[in-house]
């Protein structure tokens, strides 16, 4: 029990500083680069707890990510820059139509496990990218794009500098992080980690005592849909100009690493591993040019696939375990994460299914 | 050119490339007949076989040495990547598999992006460029390489699976991977096979298609795809099922391509890729039990 306590407090405690640090961040980095990248870190952190919630919560693998995450950026900068919506309207009818194209679509190939599931969500993510590039006479393709999409205002203050997209962010990833908590603590917590295989549960077992697996699987799904195009509303007015290419398969792996890296099965993993990506990318940029010349292109992409490896060999629950780790090894127990590395088999973890986030 | 032969121009450009996709698709399905595991990295053979032949022949290497050693190249890689990776992940969960052939897949992608920058490399064609008239529509004699070696690998595979002892192994395995053990049969070895016949497969599907659409370090991605949507027409497990997948799935885009727009031809394998899911999960030919190959 008091251990419980300990962790409650310790994390209650880190929250703070936390929030506090992100208060005053802009006034120590004057650097608008670095700002801006920790302004990427929150918008992609976004889509990660979404994506979090779906594969660490609800089991479903999903390379679909960064369709929704442009669905939403272009809803809201053609419901803007072209019909005048206002852009907060807009944000709320991008994240619907989202939402509801996802629960589409999960409908169709939510019923499908693993590999083929994988792939669908995919092909998702292709089929948008090239509605997007092909469709020039709504989204402006991938020449000229889409320029012009006002900046957000609220209650009259315009929001045109870059710190308060900083701000906007960084709030909006801590309130629908802190949603996604009560979520998963809650009754539907509960019932999506009922079926899921690893926290020891079955989709019969499940469905015997009430819980409707395919229902959650969309509904789920969809809410994480609409995280991402919430980040991609956020990001299309951030940068007021949107062009097909980011949103493509490039951006879904990323999405993958992140959420992977930080650990599947927790919330915060999703920021962590945000902004070790992030991170990582940028000192790719810095190095790799030094060593090759010649280079140019998206080479992070062999750190995200050497990374994703790693740690999926040998630490499956990602960069989350560490702080677990280390408080175990401070009091002196041996937790039982630190045991020899793991893989995510099935039968392995009925131990853990309390640990959960 | 009439209506309907243009039809038949697209039918034909459609083959050709159809039969690129029955070939990756089986060597998906001798991976996953096996192992269980959809192997995402297997487009990227089908990349290295073209871009390894393509850069070997432009530093003076005969094309048919070149070939061979790209050939055996993507059979290392493949079976390093089964070793060193698909290996010790053999008891993970299936997400978990998928996401590591896919983190193998971006790695090779990017080595690739480093060494051969993003120009598309290409070879002569195995018998010349001169085409072949067939009726009012033209074939390049490179397309009838590739249906000929589709063929060749087709004929080859019902043999091997079928008369074989080594090929019988690996249906074993792919039935009753215990039994099979029980049998004396090393699953690891079969499973290793597997891997290497599929990345073989893969990278000569690469060769053969490179002198007619060239190639490039991001082909891997589509190729894996549309060769996944031919697997599974063929309900992961039977050759007749990818080849028929692999042939309607590059007659339908070629003939999406020609009629309505090309950007829109690869969203046609994907959608293509939903309706079979959808309609007939089991694959084309009905839905056979898992390990009949």
């Amino acid at each position: 029990m008091t251990e419980r306590k300990g962790i409650k407090y310790a994390r209650y405690s880190l929250i703070g500083v936390l929030i506090l640090g992100l208060a005053v961040l802009p006034q120590i980095i004057t650097n608008p680069y670095l700002l801006s990248l920790f302004t990427f870190i929150a918008i992609y952190a976004i889509v990660g707890i979404g994506l979090s919630l779906l594969m660490g919560y609800a089991g479903q693998i999903s390379l679909g990510q960064a369709a929704f995450f442009g669905i939403g950026a272009y809803a809201s900068g053609v419901l803007t820059a072209k019909q005048m919506w206002d852009p907060w309207i807009a944000m709320v009818a991008a994240a619907l139509l989202t939402g509801i194209i996802a629960a589409l679509t999960g409908g169709i190939i939510l019923r499908f496990q693993g590999h083929v599931l994988a792939v669908a969500t995919l092909a998702l993510t292709i089929i948008v990218y090239i509605l997007l590039v092909q469709l020039e006479p709504i989204t402006g393709g991938l020449s000229p794009g889409l320029p012009g999409i006002p900046r957000l205002s609220i209650l009259g203050l315009k929001l045109n500098k870059d710190f308060h997209y900083f701000y906007l962010s960084w709030a909006a990833l801590l309130v629908l992080l802190f949603l996604a908590s009560n979520i998963v603590h809650s009754r539907v917590g509960r019932a999506l980690r009922s079926f899921h295989h690893f926290y020891g549960g079955s989709e019969q077992a499940a469905e015997s005592v009430g819980v409707n697996p395919t229902l959650l699987k969309v509904q789920v799904f969809a809410l994480s849909a609409m995280y991402a195009s919430i980040a991609g509303s956020i990001y299309a007015h951030y940068i007021s100009y949107l062009n097909p290419s980011p949103f493509g398969i490039f951006m879904s792996l990323q999405l993958m690493v992140m959420v992977i890296l930080g650990g599947l099965r927790s919330l915060w993993g999703a920021i962590l591993g945000a902004a070790t990506v992030m991170a990582l990318g940028e000192a790719l940029r810095a190095v790799v040019p030094m060593l090759f010349p010649k280079a140019f292109g998206e080479y992070q992409i062999i750190a995200y696939g050497v990374i994703m490896i790693v740690i999926l060999l040998m630490a499956p629950e990602g960069m989350v375990q560490i702080p677990r780790i280390i408080w175990a090894a401070l009091r002196g127990i041996r937790s039982k994460e630190s045991q020899a590395p793991q893989l995510a088999s099935e039968g392995v973890v009925a131990q853990r299914a309390e640990k959960g986030s | 050119m009439g209506f309907f032969d243009q039809l038949l121009q697209f039918a034909l450009s459609g083959v050709g490339v159809g039969a690129i996709y029955a070939i990756v698709g089986l060597g998906f399905m001798i991976v996953y007949s096996v192992t269980r595991v959809v192997n995402f990295a297997q487009g990227e053979f089908v990349m290295l076989g073209g871009m390894v032949t393509a850069t070997l022949y432009a530093a003076g290497v005969p094309l048919a040495l070149a070939m061979v050693i790209a050939v055996i190249f993507a059979v290392l890689v493949g079976a390093l990547m089964q070793r060193g990776i698909i290996h010790p992940a053999r008891n993970a969960s299936t997400v978990t598999l998928i996401l590591l052939t896919f983190g193998v897949s971006i790695v090779i992608r990017g080595i690739a992006l480093l060494v051969w920058t993003t120009d598309p490399r290409s070879f002569p064609a195995f018998s010349g460029e001169k085409s072949i008239a067939v009726g009012q529509a033209v074939v390049s004699p490179q397309a009838i390489w590739v249906v000929g070696t589709l063929a060749v690998l087709a004929v080859a595979l019902y043999l091997f699976f079928g008369k074989t002892m080594p090929g019988k192994a690996l249906q074993a395995c792919a039935v009753n991977a215990p039994a099979a053990r029980l049998m004396g049969i090393s699953v690891e070895t079969m499973a290793l096979l597997a891997f290497a016949l599929a990345a073989a497969m893969g990278a000569l599907a690469g060769i053969v298609t490179t002198p007619l659409t060239t190639t490039s370090y991001d082909i891997g991605i589509p190729m894996a795809v549309k060769g996944f949507v031919a697997a599974l027409a063929g309900g992961l497990n039977r050759i007749e099922g990818v080849l028929l997948g692999g042939l309607v799935l590059g007659v339908l885009e070629s003939m999406a391509a020609g009629l309505i727009s090309s950007g829109f031809k690869d969203a046609i394998a994907l959608v293509i890729l939903i309706l079979v899911l959808l309609v007939r999960p089991g694959g084309l030919l009905g839905g056979a039990e898992a390990g009949h190959i």
